[in-house]
């Protein structure tokens, strides 16, 4: 025994055979049912055929190995042009990819998969492939020439089409293959073979060899390519005779034999190589010949093998050179160069206090290794980098699914899937997304009829895109439907007890749609409409740095902009201080910062106060009093005014001095401590003491809430 | 010297089964994902490998045209190949035994059959290879 223990293998081919699933619903959907590319269809065939392997070859994946099978199968006769593909067998096999996700996922949580779902599935799919073959008999009966043969490319003169030529004479005896010197073993072996390629009429085993009587319509040729994997060529013997005790009895070989040396001699060892990179250093092959080669082999097997051997095309090149490496080594690597950054950050605050003459060699070094670190960081952080292709396509299925349920028309597109975005962004973007995807299909885009009535196209479009913008990545879902109603959400909120005017601005109209229970569906589906939605989508998304903007026009549709930073291990900061500490305020939020003067404070009630910044009042939040700061500036004349974005909100946040921007390694307070109101995060600075990061939303709301000074005092 | 095995699968769970059965019997394995990889990590190589082991039906360029291209080149114009697949068609069969292809190995595969087949044709790891 090898002693190989297979289980070590189980994480790769889990992770391997989602990938495939995910690619085979992807190819499924783009699949166009009346005129499959054949690509496409050889490329699906591959991931279920793969599968299949992997499950086999484990033994232990019983069901997923049937279900793949039975699905594969189907899969290679649609693509040898054995059986038309139709849409509803595309929506079977995006079925039976769903029974297999769920099979899968079964397995790896070391479960048996649900039985029932499985015989079902399989039921269908073995029914599929019943009419498959009953309809195949019936195409054969009433026209011969369904199959057509390849067609032959090369010239004639070059190619004397050899299989045609040598067509047996005694067509209607039963082949005789006589091999000798064989094992018992091999015997078995061998008469299973025939098995499959025909019918064994008879067969003995006398004198250490084996003679078998085989009615079949593959060529002697083909018989010895199969037998020659067990016995050498030169033990097998091929001819026509019929079976030992049948009447006529006209022994052929001679016949035969021609005729089998004659095919292979036609077929010469060598063919050309697609893009092979030994093309250039191969001596230049006849091309008639080649070709003739490839066409002789072509037309014996009498099935589209063209397709199959002209290999790679662009559809199907979906391998490329990676490794498969767990998140948390990654995670591991990027704290590291985190802290490499911040021991470099050190030296050179020590190094900076160096005569820069006496040391020259030393700062030079200093900073090359300040570049250094800096593109090792970034080299880094683009592992973690994922293209939102990761999360868009998984829309194409839901919609179809869900257009489908709600007979409505809608066409996908997708921009920027290319567009890279953190690792841990990227999975908790799906939901929320998902969400306003369903939202703008069920509420948003309207039924063909009413689309027509309205003047528009009957087919909705539904766009998704992501790109950069600055340090961000912007995410869109827009669609052409009818736009949110202004009336409609009014009401709503009134019912509601939300405190509204007739009067707000459309935008302060759609932050309504943003409070939590909140639904205007004037029926529930069970889609969307439950009104614990769109509050949970802000929310998620507030949670990950950052915000939503909604914009509707009455009849023309609806956008909501999701804009998020790029990864949240790195931020852009300005560093800021309040008394004897060091805060980090996320530099996208920060739009400017001044020195108020006296006219431009206003006290209101208590001990609130505004800043007048250019007609606008904003909240004045004084650090030093949200974090019980002793020893900072009392007087806001004499300190600096950040004024600060949050979403929709501005308001003035009152610091003693600013220090400077960096980048900092952003480091989870939680984990290393504890949360602590109205921070975020926490860094390490250069000098290596710790700063916080302050969390902009809940600054926002500060000076509202008002925390105890008990929950915000530092430490 | 030990023999050196060339490895071609698209599926990578086939590919680290493979190459763990063969490099656990103690050869030196090089695995490619397709047979275009394969062909040019048999090409890059110094010494040229002593067996090959492919899959049937891959992406860009499968085990046929793989092994077309080997035997164009003149130090693998002999090389041992064992094609490893779960294809079981006459016309596949009768192009590889054209290539001179030595043994068709069905999936799933049975690691001790594989070590037995590739030991008859690179000799036992270890030994010195021909």
């Amino acid at each position: 025994m090898s002693g190989l223990d297979l289980s070590q293998f189980y994480e790769t081919f889990f992770d391997e055979a989602d990938e495939l699933l995910a690619q085979m619903e992807q190819l499924l959907l783009e699949l166009d049912a009346g005129q499959p590319d054949i690509e496409q269809l050889n490329a699906i065939f591959r991931a279920a055929h793969s599968i299949k392997g992997g499950a086999a070859t484990f033994g232990c994946f019983t069901l997923l190995a049937e279900t793949t099978h039975l699905l594969e199968n189907l899969l290679d006769a649609i693509r040898r042009g054995e059986m038309a593909l139709r849409t509803d067998m595309i929506d079977i096999f995006l079925e039976t990819k769903d029974v297999l996700k769920s099979q899968l996922d079964a397995y790896r949580a070391s479960e048996e998969p649900d039985a029932a779902a499985y015989e079902r599935i399989c039921e269908v799919l073995r029914q599929l492939a019943l009419e498959q073959n009953g309809g195949q008999a019936a195409v054969a009966a009433a026209a011969p020439v369904a199959p057509s043969p390849a067609p032959v490319q090369a010239p004639a003169a070059t190619a004397p089409a050899p299989a045609a030529a040598a067509a047996p004479m005694d067509a209607n005896l039963p082949l005789r293959v006589r091999i000798s010197r064989v094992s018992a073993k091999d015997a078995q072996s061998l008469l299973e073979e025939m098995g499959n390629l025909g019918q064994v009429l008879a067969s003995d085993q006398l004198g250490g060899g084996l003679t078998v009587w085989l009615e079949s319509t593959c060529s002697a040729d083909d018989i010895e390519a199969v037998c020659c994997f067990i016995v050498d060529s030169d033990q097998i013997s091929i001819g026509r005779e019929a079976v030992p005790g049948e009447a006529h009895a006209v022994d052929d070989f001679a016949q035969a034999a021609a005729e089998f040396v004659a095919q292979a001699q036609a077929a010469p060892m060598s063919a050309p190589v697609a893009e092979a990179p030994v093309a250039a250093a191969a001596p230049a092959h006849e091309p008639a010949a080649l070709a003739a080669a490839q066409s002789a082999t072509t037309a014996e097997g009498g099935a589209p093998r063209a397709q199959r051997a002209a290999g790679g095309a662009p559809a199907a090149d979906k391998e490329s050179t990676s490794i498969r490496v767990g998140v948390e080594k990654v995670d591991q690597i990027i704290n590291l160069v985190g802290e490499l950054v911040i021991t470099q950050a050190m030296l050179a605050q020590t190094a900076s206090t160096l005569d820069p003459v006496l040391h020259d060699r030393l700062l030079n070094g200093m900073e090359q290794l300040e570049r250094n670190a800096r593109d090792l960081q970034e080299a880094v952080m683009s592992v973690r980098m994922m293209p939102m292709d990761y999360v868009f396509s998984r829309f194409p299925r839901l919609v179809r699914d869900l257009a489908g349920k709600m007979g409505k028309q809608i066409e996908l597109q997708t921009y920027g899937r290319a567009t890279e975005l953190d690792k841990s962004l990227i999975e908790r973007i799906i939901d929320p997304l998902t969400h306003l995807v369903r939202n703008s299909l069920d509420h948003g885009i309207e039924t063909p009829e009413k689309r027509v009535a309205a003047g528009k196209d009957p087919v909705g479009q539904l766009v998704l895109s992501a790109q950069h913008s600055g340090g961000n990545i912007v995410i869109e879902v827009s669609d052409d439907g009818g736009g949110l109603n202004r009336e409609r959400i009014l009401k709503k909120a009134m019912q509601q007890g939300i405190a509204v005017s007739e009067n707000s601005s459309d935008d302060e109209v759609w932050q309504l749609i943003f409070a939590p229970g909140f639904s205007t569906a004037e029926q529930i589906t069970d889609i969307s409409g439950r009104g614990v939605g769109m509050d949970v989508v802000r929310r998620n998304i507030q949670n990950m740095g950052g915000h939503v903007q909604l914009s509707s026009v009455p009849g023309n549709g609806t956008t909501t902009r999701i804009v998020l930073p790029l990864t949240l291990a790195i931020l852009d900061g300005m560093s800021v201080r309040v008394g004897a500490e060091t805060f980090i305020l996320p530099l996208n939020h920060v739009t400017e910062s001044l020195q108020p003067t006296n006219d431009q404070i206003y006290s209101v009630a208590g001990n609130e106060r505004v800043m007048h910044v250019r007609g606008e009042y904003l909240p004045l939040v004084e650090m030093h009093r949200v974090f019980s700061v002793s020893g900072a500036q009392d007087d806001p004349t004499q300190a600096i005014a950040v004024i600060m974005q949050a979403e929709d909100k501005r308001f003035a946040l009152l610091v003693d001095h600013l220090v400077g921007q960096h980048q900092v390694v952003v480091k989870n307070l939680e984990s290393n401590y504890r949360k602590v109101p109205g921070v975020s995060a926490a860094t390490i600075l250069g000098d290596g003491s710790v700063a916080l990061i302050i969390d902009v939303f809940a600054m926002a709301r500060a000076n509202r809430e008002k925390w105890t000074p008990a929950e915000a005092v530092l430490n | 010297m030990t023999a050196t095995i060339l490895v071609a699968d698209d599926s990578a769970t086939m590919r680290m089964i493979v190459q763990a059965t063969l490099t656990g019997a103690g050869w030196k394995v090089l695995a490619a994902g397709n047979g275009k990889d394969a062909l040019t990590l048999a090409m890059e190589q110094a010494e040229p490998v002593d067996l090959v082991v492919s899959d049937w039906n891959m992406p860009v360029m499968g085990g046929l045209d793989l092994i077309r291209g080997l035997r164009q080149v003149e130090r693998y114009e002999e090389v041992p190949v064992l094609v490893l697949t779960t294809e079981d068609d006459v016309e596949s069969k009768t192009a590889a035994r054209d290539l001179g292809v030595c043994g068709w190995l069905q999936k799933p595969v049975d690691p001790d059959l594989l070590i037995e087949m590739a030991s008859e044709l690179v000799g036992q790891p270890g030994e010195p290879s021909h």
